[in-house]
């Protein structure tokens, strides 16, 4: 008999369809994967479970939880189940805790309100459940505030609040998604230990098709607000039928085709490069604080190859991109573009500069809301001593937006009328518009929807042979970067740990951090089809 | 901890150095001298060098500041040239007003407040939100002395239930006293009351979209426990900084009220000084009240560290 | 005309607005009475035809008066703002560009500085040296409204500086000036829109709280907190001496904060879009 039984939910919100005539289940001690799409309604089906749903929310439908019927419950009687019965996990553990309150009290809050126990008794079994969660009293004691706390831990603190009672039913929202790949497996496996113990059912909810075939028994497969295809998970990723699915799984897996070969004169050098930072620990008059970010890096790239740099956050990419980019200067080693240095007497290279452009991660906040698509793209003609006008600049704009798959009239609109994908894409058009020889896509396609992650990356394969165009592509996601990149570095605080041809590296991998990396990021099964 | 604490003192005194050096500068851009400045053209040459005498105006501008800084620590605030009397001894009868008046408001305005922000924000977008949102709409509004006069005619003059102003002093009776001070405290809580409940209900608003209010939710907390336990003082944080900032609209405000009501206070003080151009009074007057301003907002940070753990501790 | 639809508060604040300014104005070039001539003969009239706000105990016609008075109050106000405005913005931008940086850290121990005296202590230092004067006044309010602008052009501009847009000008080569100018600037405008109404009617409260207490604008000036203070005396024989001052305070206030309200509603996007 299932736990969780959802039969025909139908869901509007103001009266705008959200969900339509969804259907899944979960039992006892089993993993549901539900995996879709951003706007696919997957989120919304887990909190309609618990009915915690904005207002002028209207559902239709029956939702039943161990023989209650959910929506004709009172607000009462479902405060009674939400924390007892049904524990939650959500994406973002970094605001998902009161900062105010200590994590022990957090924890023995749900003991608290379900059960009339001490508040001794509530901490000690508080204390229980962190353990669980794997955060043992000796090294996070009750007393500590989730800001000394990594995201990592402080999803722990949200699982141990989320078993605390033992619920029968866990919902984990995109547990993982902020999460570097290492803590990735590590809370996946926690999930997966606790469920095993506590004969709990899981309803896992996931973009990510790899994440969830690891761990999933059954699977529900939505778009748009509604489920494509379900099933077990065996036979589902062996046998898929409903067209989205299968075109999901090819994008989860999508290695584009790449032309142009790289040749061997090198494009980039980095040779020793050190960066520290140097800080005021209290302010103006506090001891001052050293951190070395990066530390005796050197690589190089040739012209027209693609470089992969992986690393989690805080190894030190960013840093480095930035000295690439004469952002910043580095303290020791030089970093030489075509044999130019990219700093000469404290001032960055006009020259090298212009030959240079990036790509951001985040394609919301990369454009000036205030600005048109045609003045956005033509930014970096500002690194040009004679930058094109008035006819030849609108055929500049008209080219590069071409390029990239966008149409010359975009130009005239604002960055909000596009989705991210497209603005991901202008950004593409504005790295491209001065004719770059290296792009360092730092994260580019982090942010995007795998359909459209695929998309974006058979454009950056398309221009790399078009334009000859070198890439540094900088990401946490070794399937991505080993779907476009021939060579690739491993970084770890600071260093490169590794370095090699992509394949070499990711199917034989010799530093002892790049094997803990391989071995965390999440596969599709070989069978997959 | 104590970090915080030090770091915020160190603070406090470069604040108050640097205060007492912009009112005595500002003093100093005086046409002329304070002296003749004080006893206007017709004065005699030796009244004049004794006053200078008397205001230690015959040194160099550091030392006439090290003077005058160093009496005022030691609650020497020189003597009243009008009244020939120390300043301290004025300052000191008048405050007994003032202070209690600038604390009976605050207290009044945030007993008021709190409720209504928290009420508002609770029940947001219904007939008692909307309600709340008017009311503090016109009380932001109005202008204090005029409310506060509409005040006397209603209340002491049609109804009687107060006088009109004037103080029996503390002498009189706890009671008695405060009764004085009520009509001037209602008018000057009422625009800094709307002020902060409104701050109070944008705040709680803010923190009920918070992730964690949806944890707290998921745990099994109704609505009403989430924003007792969870919201209320994550939304203090801005609050308190409101707060530290209406003590000073507070003074101020005081006293523009203080003459409404004919208060012996500070206000009343100033502005007579300000008429028989008695400068020592008027700058003792400015300095105490901005070293209130300067301490409250020293208190407001240690208020922050209170309620807030990220501070506490080094990051 | 759709930003007006966006906001309940947005139309009455700007209906009320306009009245004041309007009336302003006119009083430049027209008003129903000469407020310089007495006429002891009509004096303490209450409200009526001839005089619809009635006359004062000199005789003089109230609402020509608080015509003249609205000029006075806009413009005290007005010129506050704007010193505010021109001087605390660029420092804000200033500040923003290296937050914890020696050019941060001085404007803003500058700015806790001149918070530390209330626009009133500002305007009874400045009257005790200069005397009373509605320039004066200005000059108060309007010192006091320099942080104001400086603490929240920093605030926003600091987190502007976040963004990967900046980052992206900053890699076409821009320096902090350019980007404070082409990137900062037009992003925290409407908050300085909105921040600007509301000074507006605080700079229109203190300089009636000022005239009231003899520190502001001096006659013959007409003006609104000065009109309460003469009416005081006489209130419980004419009330409409007071009723009809504190009346045309408390309208231009609200006025400017509906506007400001429904400006911050209307332009921010991010509630625009909770809204649909």
């Amino acid at each position: 008999m299932s736990l969780l039984a959802i039969e025909n939910l139908s869901l509007s919100i103001h009266g705008l369809p959200i969900l339509k005539e969804v259907s899944m289940g979960v039992a006892p001690g089993r993993i549901l994967g539900v995996i879709g799409e951003s706007g696919s309604g997957k989120s919304i089906t887990a909190f309609s479970v618990l009915h915690l749903l904005p207002n002028g929310t209207d559902c239709t439908g029956r939702i039943t939880l161990n023989g209650n019927d959910i929506l004709s419950l009172s607000e009462r009687d479902l405060c009674g189940l939400r924390g007892r019965e049904v524990g939650m996990v959500f994406q973002e553990p970094m605001t998902a805790l009161n900062p105010l309150k200590t994590i022990g009290a957090q924890v023995a809050e749900t003991i608290l309100i379900h059960e009339k126990v001490s508040k001794s008794e509530a901490m000690a079994r508080a204390a229980e459940a962190l353990r669980r969660a794997e955060l043992p009293q000796d090294r996070f004691p009750l007393s500590r505030y989730p800001h000394e706390l990594s995201g990592g831990q402080r999803q722990r603190v949200v699982i141990a609040m989320a078993i605390a009672l033992k619920p029968k039913l866990l919902i984990a929202d995109e547990p993982t998604t902020a999460l570097d790949v290492t803590t990735q497996a590590q809370i996946l496996d926690l999930l997966k230990r606790l469920v095993a113990e506590d004969g709990m059912g899981l309803m896992l909810i996931s973009h990510d098709l790899a994440v969830v075939a690891d761990l999933a028994d059954d699977l529900v497969i939505m778009k748009d607000g509604e489920v494509v295809e379900s099933g077990p998970a065996k036979s589902l990723f062996a046998n898929m039928q409903h067209p989205y699915s299968k075109a999901l799984l090819e994008a989860s897996s999508h290695v584009p085709l790449r032309t142009g070969e790289a040749v061997e004169v090198p494009l980039l050098e980095v040779r020793e490069v050190v960066r520290d930072y140097t800080g005021h620990s209290h302010g103006w008059w506090g001891k001052t604080t050293h951190f070395r970010a990066v530390d005796q890096v050197s690589f190089s790239i040739r012209k027209g190859e693609s470089l992969g740099l992986v690393g989690e956050s805080g190894c030190g990419k960013s840093t480095l991109t930035r000295a690439i980019l004469g952002l910043e200067e580095v303290q020791r080693g030089e970093i030489l573009f075509d044999g130019l240095p990219v700093f000469t007497h404290h001032h960055a290279n006009a020259a090298v500069r212009r030959r240079m452009q990036v790509v951001f991660q985040d394609p919301y906040g990369s454009f000036n809301p205030r600005w048109k698509v045609g003045r956005l793209v033509t930014e970096p003609f500002h690194l040009l001593e004679e930058p094109p006008r008035g006819r030849e600049r609108e055929k500049a704009i008209a080219e590069a937006l071409e390029s990239v798959g966008m149409r010359a009239a975009d130009a005239d609109k604002y960055i909000h009328e596009f989705s991210g994908g497209q603005r991901q894409r202008i950004a593409i058009a504005r790295a491209l518009i001065i004719r770059p020889d290296l792009i360092i896509l730092d994260e580019a396609v982090s942010a995007l929807d795998v359909s459209v992650r695929a998309q974006v990356l058979d454009l950056l394969a398309d221009l790399s042979g078009r334009f000859g165009l070198t890439y540094l592509f900088i990401s946490h996601d070794l399937s991505v970067v080993r779907s476009i990149t021939d060579r690739v570095l491993v970084m770890k605080a600071g260093r490169i740990v590794e370095e090699g041809p992509t394949a070499t590296v990711f199917d034989h991998p010799k530093d002892p951090y790049t094997q803990q990396l391989v071995a965390a990021a999440p596969v599709l099964p070989a069978d997959a089809a | 901890m104590l970090h915080y604490f030090l770091k915020r003192l160190i603070s406090l005194g470069l604040s108050l150095v640097a205060a007492s050096v912009v009112i005595f500068l500002a003093l100093e851009v005086v046409p002329g001298d304070p002296a003749s400045y004080m006893l206007g053209l017709n004065a005699q040459e030796d009244t004049l060098n004794a006053l200078r005498q008397e205001l230690g105006l015959n040194g160099t501008i550091l030392e006439r500041y090290v003077s005058w800084a160093g009496g005022l620590l030691t609650g020497d605030f020189g003597t009243s040239y009008t009244y020939r009397t120390p300043v301290a001894g004025m300052i000191g009868d008048r405050l007994w007003v003032s202070l209690p008046l600038a604390l009976y408001a605050l207290i009044l305005s945030t007993l008021i407040a709190f409720p209504a922000g928290i009420w508002a924000a609770a029940r947001r977008g219904t007939a008692a939100d909307a309600t709340v949102m008017g009311v503090t709409q016109l009380g932001v509004a109005i202008p204090n002395f005029w409310f506060a006069m509409l005040m006397v005619l209603v209340f002491a003059i049609n109804l009687r239930w107060f006088s009109a102003g004037g103080f029996p002093g503390w002498d009189a009776g706890f009671f008695v006293a405060m009764k004085a001070l009520t009509l001037p405290a209602i008018a000057l809580a009422l625009p800094q009351a709307s002020i902060l409940t409104r701050v109070m209900r944008s705040s709680l608003l803010d923190t009920l979209n918070e992730d964690f209010i949806r944890t707290a939710r998921a745990k099994g907390l109704t609505k009403g426990q989430a924003l007792w336990r969870h919201a209320v003082r994550n939304a203090l944080i801005p609050v308190l900084t409101i707060l530290g900032l209406q003590f000073s609209f507070l003074l101020a405000g005081a006293i523009i009220i203080e003459n409404v009501f004919f208060l012996p206070g500070l206000g009343r003080l100033v502005f007579q000084s300000i008429s028989a151009r008695d400068l020592i009074v008027v700058e003792s007057i400015v300095m105490l009240l901005v070293f209130a301003v300067i301490l409250v907002n020293f208190a407001v940070d240690m208020a922050y560290a209170w309620v807030d753990p990220r501070l506490r501790r080094r990051r | 005309m759709s930003l007006l639809l966006h906001s309940r508060t947005l139309l009455p604040g700007l209906v009320l607005t306009l009245v004041f300014t309007g009336a302003a104005l006119i009083s430049l070039v027209w008003v129903p009475y000469d407020i310089t001539v007495l006429d002891i003969a009509s004096r303490m009239k209450p409200p009526s035809w001839v005089h619809p706000f009635g006359t004062d105990q000199f005789g003089r016609d109230i609402l020509s008066m608080i015509m003249e008075g609205a000029r006075t109050s806009i413009a005290v106000a007005l010129v506050a703002v704007g010193i505010g405005m021109v001087i605390g913005v660029p420092f804000g931008l200033a500040a923003a560009v290296r937050k914890g940086g020696l050019m941060d850290e001085v404007i803003m121990r500058g700015n806790d500085l001149v918070f530390a005296f209330p626009s009133l202590l500002i305007a009874v230092m400045i009257t005790a040296v200069f005397g009373a004067s509605a320039l004066n006044a200005i000059i108060a309010i309007g010192i006091f409204n320099i942080p104001v602008f400086a603490r929240l052009t920093r605030g926003a501009a600091l987190s502007l500086w976040s963004r990967d847009y900046i980052l992206a000008a900053r890699v076409a080569g821009k320096g902090q000036a350019r980007i404070s100018l082409e990137h900062i600037l037009p992003n925290v405008a409407n908050l300085l829109i909105v921040q600007g109404t509301i000074q507006f009617s605080l700079g229109i409260l203190a300089e009636a709280g000022l005239s009231y207490v003899g520190l502001g604008a001096q006659p013959p000036i007409a003006s609104w907190g000065r009109m309460l203070a003469d009416s005081q005396t006489m209130i419980s024989l004419a009330p409409h001496l007071a009723l009809f001052p504190g009346l045309a305070i408390l309208l231009t206030v609200l006025g400017l904060n509906l506007l400001g309200d429904g400006l911050r509603d209307a332009l921010d996007p991010k509630l625009r879009r909770a809204r649909v």
